[in-house]
C-alpha cells in the first residue's frame, strides 16, 4: 500500500514537472507575443516601430551593465521610430522599484509581474534581447551582454531595420 | 527522482544573499585562520561570482 502511494505521488510529480517545464523557445522569424496582452500597464507606443525587448533583473549584473548602451540607443534612434522596452523578471517588487528609482535607466521598463511573458518567450540566458521589426516579428536575438561588441551589433541591426522601414 | 531545470529567469533565488556561503565574514575569517594554522596554507577557498549564472 505504501509503495503504491509513493509510486502514485512520484508519477503525478513527474507528469506535472514534465508539463510545466516545457517552454517553447522563441526563434528568429517568430511573431513575438503581444506586450500589451502579457504585461498590461502603461506601455509606450510600439505601433509601426522597431522594438528592442530586453529581459533583465536586478540580481543580474550583466543586465544592469547593458543599460547605458540601451540608453544611448534609445536616445540616438527614438526619433526614427525605435523604442526600448525593458522587461524585468524580478519576483521581488521592492527590489525592482528600488533599483529603477535610484538608477533611472533612461528608457522604458516594466516588471513582468507573474513572469508570464518570459515563460512564454523562454529566454535562453539572462540578459537576452529581442529586436522586433515593425510587424512584430523577431529579427535578431542577442544572448548575454558583451559590452561594445553587443552595441556595435545592435546599432548595425537597428540601422538595417530602420532602413527597411523607409 | 525527477530532475528539475532552473530556468534562467529563476536564478534570482540562487543569487539571493541568503544563498551566499560567506555571509558571516567574522566566522569565515576565523575558519580561515584555523585552516592556515593547521595546514600552513591559505587561499583557494572560492571563486568570484554572484550565483545568478549570468556569465
Amino acid at each position: 500500500m505504501r509503495s503504491l502511494l509513493i509510486t502514485i505521488i512520484f508519477s503525478i510529480n513527474f507528469i506535472l514537472g514534465t508539463v510545466l517545464s516545457v517552454h517553447a523557445d522563441t526563434h528568429i522569424g517568430d511573431t513575438f507575443p503581444s506586450l500589451s496582452a502579457t504585461l498590461g500597464g502603461d506601455l509606450p507606443d510600439t505601433h509601426n516601430k522597431i522594438v528592442l525587448v530586453d529581459f533583465w533583473a536586478t540580481w543580474c549584473a550583466p543586465c544592469k551593465a547593458s543599460f547605458p548602451v540601451y540608453k544611448n540607443l534609445q536616445a540616438d534612434f527614438a526619433s526614427q521610430g525605435f523604442v526600448v522596452v525593458a522587461v524585468s523578471v524580478d519576483t521581488v517588487a521592492s527590489a525592482y522599484t528600488h533599483y529603477i528609482t535610484t538608477t533611472p535607466p533612461g528608457f522604458f521598463t516594466i516588471r513582468d509581474t507573474n513572469q508570464s511573458l518570459v515563460k512564454q518567450v523562454s529566454v535562453p540566458v539572462m540578459p537576452t534581447s529581442y529586436l522586433l521589426s515593425k510587424d512584430g516579428r523577431v529579427r535578431y536575438i542577442h544572448k548575454g551582454f558583451h559590452s561594445s561588441k553587443t552595441e556595435i551589433e545592435l546599432r548595425k541591426e537597428i540601422t538595417t531595420l530602420l532602413a527597411e522601414k523607409n | 527522482m525527477q530532475t528539475v531545470r532552473v530556468q534562467p529567469w529563476e536564478h534570482g533565488t540562487l543569487a539571493d544573499y541568503t544563498m551566499s556561503a560567506d555571509r558571516d565574514p567574522l566566522g569565515s575569517q576565523l575558519l580561515e585562520h584555523v585552516y592556515f594554522s593547521r595546514e600552513a596554507a591559505t587561499g583557494g577557498a572560492g571563486v568570484g561570482g554572484a550565483g545568478c549564472g549570468c556569465n
